[in-house]
């Protein structure tokens, strides 16, 4: 039996994808989990892998070519297989038209066809092209009751899977062994996937719910407020300048230690380690920090994951690999979901302070300005210190005044005497 | 245990029932002096007397009667029908008279009364003899209906029946009163409306009653050589309906076959598939499939009457295809 190589959503949020390259020539043999290509996201370059056993017989969309998710582009079967309806149906009915189209493939890039086309094709074709339009709702896909259950628990997209059953229904051991395979075209679970006693939901109170109201009105959809403090790097700075005394291998930087500091004060301040969920504010158990990375592309904010329980080594190494495979578009989507708080660095452009804007559902983000001297007084005088502005945006919804300043002081504490990081 | 045909399991009931009450008697054509014309009712002349073992004229219509009005005074009348194909004379009685008084004296009368005779085809009786009830009896509010297809549930159903309040019709079969089973030396009853779960399997659910459940143990022996595991769910009463026992099965293996001895329109089978696709919609995997007999009256014609009734070949083939193997 034929199977059907379709454009997946290789993302959470894509929509479409460009065929970067082919990574398999007609009338190769492929087996199933064999990456048949690579496709660029709006976030990344990822695989697209072959979901059955066969010949790659046909390749419908060139190298270059943009596709809707849900977009018949090749397909795979048997070397003696007839497969003229499958490329037919795809040729009249595979995408949606007003796609971006590069190089005209064989067949692939053909428009839609006009209603007056659709009668005069066979029954044949009709049902090999039923599969594509990646219904999210599983409307237009025949499966069992109990694999549309099935699925749903699990969180995959029936329009993804191949049914076994009469006229391709999909049925239990399909999504059985979906589960077993997950389709990269599911939606990654967090990772560490995230347990019920990971976070707490906190219902909104009546006046937290007034407030929310209040405040959304006021401005804009998210209400947000700006928090700016100074900290001292004094002690920061001698701290680095101790550690790299010792060696290369304890080399860490300003941001490093300021990562480590936001981390520990969230572990310690929950309502700001959070999301804003409309009904109810989750407090999240776990600290995972995003990063905004700039990428020539854009900004994309990776995550470390329990940041508040990785040494400063660790999260000085992982912050560096994670922003080069940023730049190298190679992250993968769970490397860049389910942060429970951001921060966001433009000191090494100059910037003295700015404000970043909340990554929902996200209560708070951190702008960290550059490290600079700046005199102080001192005495009757002054002296020179090295000093670091931050702003915190808050949701005003979930986060008051007087909590983002309570979490500004233990950050401050923490920062200035960078000695309690390693208590 | 003791090791006896199903004919002595119902005699053992009758026997145990009229010597716990005097109120039960036995009503029906040959049951007396022939000893019953399946010899059910074997030595109870001799042990209770014509009086409470009384032989009939052929008047379906007129002892349903008799028994119906004796139950309305407070005795607790057996009748026998020689087969329900002969019953359909006394339906009068059975369907307007002992369902309905309990309904239409406004619960002043209610009616203690067990109809019982062997149902359905046994081998070459043709059309007029060969006929399955059990759909049409169930069909009506105020009547009990079972259908025990062993010794074991015989017994403990006809004693359970025989104690019942209301109509109850019990349902036996000609090709079963020979047939042996393992029947407790000790008193038992079974309640009226639980199912039994014959065999346990995991991959498709076989739910019948009766007389069918034997083909269905047959069909899940045979199956179980190729590693299919069924479930058998006897239902041994088809009103009321054990759908908790439906219910659970069908939740477990996601895939039911319904197999009946009578005709596929209005069978209990549609009841079966109804409460399978209200109740277990989400759990099923395929679409469920009925086994039951053909829709023509039955032949006499040995090929063409093996034809016309469910069999193990059918079964199997149903479950395979309810199954996606086929």
């Amino acid at each position: 039996m034929a199977t059907k190589v379709f454009m997946e959503a290789l993302s959470p949020t894509m929509e479409e994808g460009r065929l970067v390259k082919w990574l398999k020539n007609e009338g190769d043999a492929v087996k199933s989990g064999d990456v048949l290509a690579e496709v660029e996201t709006d976030k990344a370059v990822m695989e697209l892998v072959a979901r059955g056993d066969g010949v790659l017989r046909k390749r419908l969309i060139a190298e270059g070519d943009s596709k809707p998710v849900g977009t018949l582009v090749g397909v795979i079967a048997a070397a003696d297989e007839n497969i003229d309806a499958l490329v037919a149906g795809a040729a009249s009915g595979g995408a949606p038209s007003g796609a971006a189209t590069g190089g005209a493939a064989s067949g692939g890039t053909a428009p839609a066809p006009r209603p007056a086309e659709a009668p005069a094709r066979a029954p044949a074709t009709q049902s090999a092209t039923a599969a594509p339009p990646a219904a999210p709702d599983g409307a237009h896909v025949r499966s069992s009751p109990l694999a549309r259950r099935l699925a749903s628990e699990q969180g995959l997209d029936l329009s993804r899977l191949q049914g076994s059953g009469p006229g391709g229904r999909i049925i239990k051991r399909d999504i059985e062994a979906a589960a077993v395979a997950p389709a990269v075209g599911t939606v990654a679970a967090p990772h560490p996937p995230l347990a019920a006693r990971d976070f707490e939901d906190i219902a909104l109170t009546q006046i937290r719910k007034t407030i929310a109201k209040r405040l959304a009105e006021s401005i804009g959809p998210i209400p947000t407020f700006y928090l700016t403090a100074e900290f001292d790097l004094t002690r920061a700075t001698e701290m680095r300048a101790a550690m790299l005394e010792m060696g290369d291998e304890f080399k860490v930087s300003i941001n490093d230690i300021l990562m480590k500091a936001v981390a520990t004060a969230l572990a310690q301040h929950p309502e700001v380690n959070a999301h804003w969920l409309g009904d109810r504010i989750r407090q999240h158990h776990r600290v995972h920090l995003g990063m905004a990375v700039a990428t020539p592309d854009g900004l994309i904010v990776p995550v470390i994951f329990d940041a508040d329980q990785k040494r400063m080594s660790q999260l000085s190494h992982e912050a560096r690999e994670l922003a080069k495979r940023a730049r190298e578009r190679k992250l993968k989507p769970e490397e860049y979901t389910g942060s429970t708080f951001s921060i966001s660095n433009l000191g090494m452009f100059g910037i003295d302070e700015f404000t970043a804007i909340i990554n929902p559902p996200e209560v708070a983000i951190l702008a960290i300005g550059a490290a600079q001297d700046v005199a102080v007084p001192h005495g009757d005088g002054f002296v020179v210190r090295k000093r670091v502005r931050v702003t915190m945006s808050c949701d005003h919804r979930a986060v008051d005044g007087a909590v983002g300043a309570t979490f500004l002081q233990t950050l401050r504490r923490l920062v200035e005497n960078p000695l309690m990081l390693v208590f | 245990m003791a090791l006896i045909t199903y004919r002595d399991a119902l005699n053992q009931a009758l026997r145990e029932e009229m010597q716990r009450d005097d109120r039960v008697f036995l009503m029906g054509e040959e049951v007396a002096v022939y000893q019953g014309a399946y010899k059910v009712s074997k030595g109870l002349l001799q042990e209770f007397g014509e009086m409470r073992v009384v032989d009939t004229p052929i008047t379906e219509l007129g002892f349903a009667g008799v028994g119906v009005g004796a139950a309305m005074v407070g005795l607790r009348p057996i009748i026998e029908f020689m087969t329900w194909n002969f019953a359909v004379l006394a339906l009068d009685q059975v369907l307007n008279s002992a369902a309905k008084l309990l309904y239409m004296s406004g619960g002043q009368f209610n009616i203690p009364i067990v109809f019982r005779g062997p149902n359905g085809a046994a081998l070459q009786l043709s059309a007029q003899h060969s006929q399955a009830f059990e759909s049409w009896l169930a069909h009506i509010p105020g009547l009990k209906v079972v259908t025990p297809g062993t010794p074991y549930d015989a017994k403990g159903l006809l004693k359970s029946a025989i104690r019942d309040d209301n109509p109850v019709c019990f349902l036996e079969g000609e090709m079963l009163y020979n047939t042996k089973g393992e029947v407790p030396e000790e008193e038992y009853l079974i309640p009226i409306g639980k199912a039994d779960l014959k065999r346990e399997g995991e991959h498709c659910s076989i739910i019948t009653s009766g007389k069918m459940a034997l083909l269905a143990m047959q069909a899940a022996d045979q199956l179980a050589k190729d590693g299919i595991k069924v479930d058998v769910v006897d239902l041994r009463t088809v009103r009321p309906m054990d759908v908790d026992a439906i219910k659970a099965s069908v939740e477990k293996t996601n895939r039911a076959v319904v197999l009946e001895e009578g005709w596929e329109i209005c069978g209990i089978g549609t009841q079966v598939v109804d409460y399978i696709q209200r109740d277990c919609f989400d759990s099923l995997d395929a679409p469920v499939i009925r086994v039951h007999q053909a829709d023509v009256p039955m032949p006499y014609a040995k090929n063409l009457e093996r034809a016309a009734k469910p069999d193990v070949p059918k079964t199997i083939a149903a479950v395979r295809k309810v199954m996606y193997l086929d």
